[in-house]
């Protein structure tokens, strides 16, 4: 019997699931360890932070669309303006509005509110209500084997079964990009003066520690990583003002089920969620996969409220 | 080296030091008495920019120092030993120093000297400062201070809670940085380690600084103490 005159079996489409939602996942990573960022350090709820990344994804189609030429050269420039201009925008926020705040947190989460409209009806009003796509720099089309039994193991090619050299660049930048923040963390000067902000802040400025500009920069950084996830993900899914909803409800989904803060957790939990979001919206429908996140975190927040790896308070 | 000059802070609406002054000279442990309550702790704060500053002066090394900010304030030479430590729990031993030596940009010979004062600590450098035991916690406090080559030391009740051992070898390191020079603050509440260390003693009462004696004099007089500490 060859299997690829038949509709696929199960094993090619749940692999075929599964790379979709590992693209997901590595997109949804990027952004989530962005809001950890700026909640662990600062304390603070951003819920701006789906507007950041819809501003990096609305950033590189205006930068594609400016550069012009060959697809991968927008495309490039896009991947350097996009995050850091809205790092910069955020940072701008930072200083002009959260900091006016004293970084409340229940202020925080209103001026944040306010912000959402603001950059998204700006958008709106500027970019317009269109979806557009950005070019991607390659994208060939990848077929993939399986292996089945005939006798003795045999690979085959079955129909459908593909993905594309963009979307496994998206997964491999994803990781690389992760990794980076770690490295940051944990190995430079700046990562360590970060820690002990988030730490103990009144004791980092009795060290000389200067706070305030640390948030400026840690909630640049946290909106450029969202900004950075987006421009990879606007090949395949296209800028659009209101695609910041989906992004934000699931970066709080993985925050809160890695554990408040956590690093670690929130990559675990951002493959947890984006795999399963990828795999689930191929067999049943997207909002199964939404409902189900949510129940999970319903279900995280009663039996493990630190999230999965957070410590408990003290 | 230190002075303060009729200052008032509190938090929010609620005002805690009134026209406070004191000033401690290098060379002297200098420390602070009085019931619970009564602004020690308040007063360190004031000094190291943590507590805003409603009325006064404060003055290190003859510059005035009160309008500037926290961050801006340890750089000129303000080692702060909170109470309860404060470390950076969750980052080493070597991390907490790192972070002393950043704020006025000390080299490695000043981590050399602070770990000569505490042999403990550099056998264990790597190690996560909440797995330390109270004792070298507190020395892990002194020593973040000491990174930042302070001409003050505020020492906000450093021996609370620890053993014998452990006082004797807090103790003998601050009288050590007295003896180097080093303006040193000290809010103590055991009456008898305060006589036995202090050069001078400031009581205070509901934030206001009421009487200076030297240490010497203190202890032959014991009805003054009374006054001031008794129930």
């Amino acid at each position: 019997m060859e299997g690829n005159v038949e509709a696929m079996e199960f094993g090619p489409y749940l692999m075929l699931a599964s790379l979709e939602g590992a693209v997901t996942a590595a997109v949804l990573a990027l952004t989530a360890v962005g809001l950890s960022l700026v909640f662990g350090v600062m304390r603070v709820v951003n819920v701006a932070h789906g507007e950041f990344f819809m501003l990096g994804a609305v950033l590189a189609w205006a930068v594609a669309s400016a550069v012009g030429g060959p697809p991968a050269l927008g495309f490039l420039a896009a991947l350097l303006v996009a995050p850091i201009a809205v790092g910069l925008i955020a940072a701008a926020a930072d200083m002009t509005i959260l900091k006016r705040v004293e970084y409340d947190p229940e202020r925080t989460i209103v001026v944040t509110i306010g912000l959402l409209y603001i950059i998204q009806q700006a958008t709106l009003m500027t970019y317009g209500p269109e979806a557009r796509p950005v070019e991607p720099p390659f994208n060939a089309r990848l077929a993939l084997p399986w292996i089945t039994w005939d006798g003795g193991p045999r690979l085959y090619w079955p129909w459908g079964l593909s993905t594309t050299t963009y979307k496994l660049a998206v997964i491999g930048a994803a990781v690389a990009v992760l990794l980076g923040v770690w490295l940051l963390m944990t190995r430079t000067k700046i990562g360590l003066i970060m820690r002990a902000t988030q730490l103990d802040r009144e004791m980092a400025q009795a060290f000389g520690i200067p706070v305030e500009r640390i948030y400026a920069l840690v909630f640049g950084l946290g909106a450029g990583l969202a900004a950075l996830g987006a421009v990879l993900i606007v090949p395949i899914q296209q800028a659009h003002y209101l695609m910041g909803g989906d992004p934000l409800l699931l970066s709080f989904i993985v925050v809160i089920i890695g554990g408040l803060g956590s690093l670690p957790g929130t990559v675990v939990a951002a493959i947890l969620i984006g795999m399963s979001d990828g795999i689930i919206s191929v067999f049943f429908t997207p909002t199964l996969a939404k409902i189900l996140a949510t129940l999970l975190v319903a279900l995280v927040l009663v039996f493990r409220p630190q999230g999965l790896f957070g410590a408990r308070p003290a | 080296m230190l002075q303060l000059d009729a200052i008032d802070t509190g938090y929010g609406q609620a005002q805690v030091l009134r026209s406070l002054s004191l000033s401690v000279e290098a060379g002297e442990i200098h420390c602070l008495l009085g019931r619970n309550g009564a602004g020690k702790t308040t007063t360190m704060r004031a000094v190291t920019g943590l507590m805003p500053l409603w009325a006064g002066r404060i003055a290190l090394d003859g510059a005035e120092i009160g309008a500037l900010p926290a961050q801006d304030r340890a750089r000129t030479g303000i080692g702060y030993v909170p109470q309860g430590r404060r470390l950076f729990t969750e980052l080493t031993v070597a991390q907490n120093l790192e972070i002393g030596l950043m704020t006025r940009g000390s080299g490695a010979e000043v981590r050399d000297r602070v770990l000569d004062l505490f042999p403990r600590l550099r056998e264990r450098l790597d190690q996560r400062a909440q797995t330390l035991s109270g004792g070298e916690q507190q020395m892990l406090a002194t020593a973040r201070a000491l990174c930042t080559r302070p001409k003050v030391l505020l020492l906000d009740e450093p021996t609370e809670g620890l053993q014998p051992s452990m006082i004797e070898a807090i103790r003998s390191v601050i009288t050590r940085l007295r003896d180097d020079g080093t303006a040193v603050l000290l809010v103590e509440q055991r009456i008898d380690a305060v006589l036995s260390v202090a050069d001078r003693v400031t009581f205070i009462e509901n934030g206001r600084s009421r009487e200076t004696f030297a240490a010497a004099d203190l202890s032959a007089q014991h009805e003054i103490i009374d006054r001031y500490l008794g129930v």
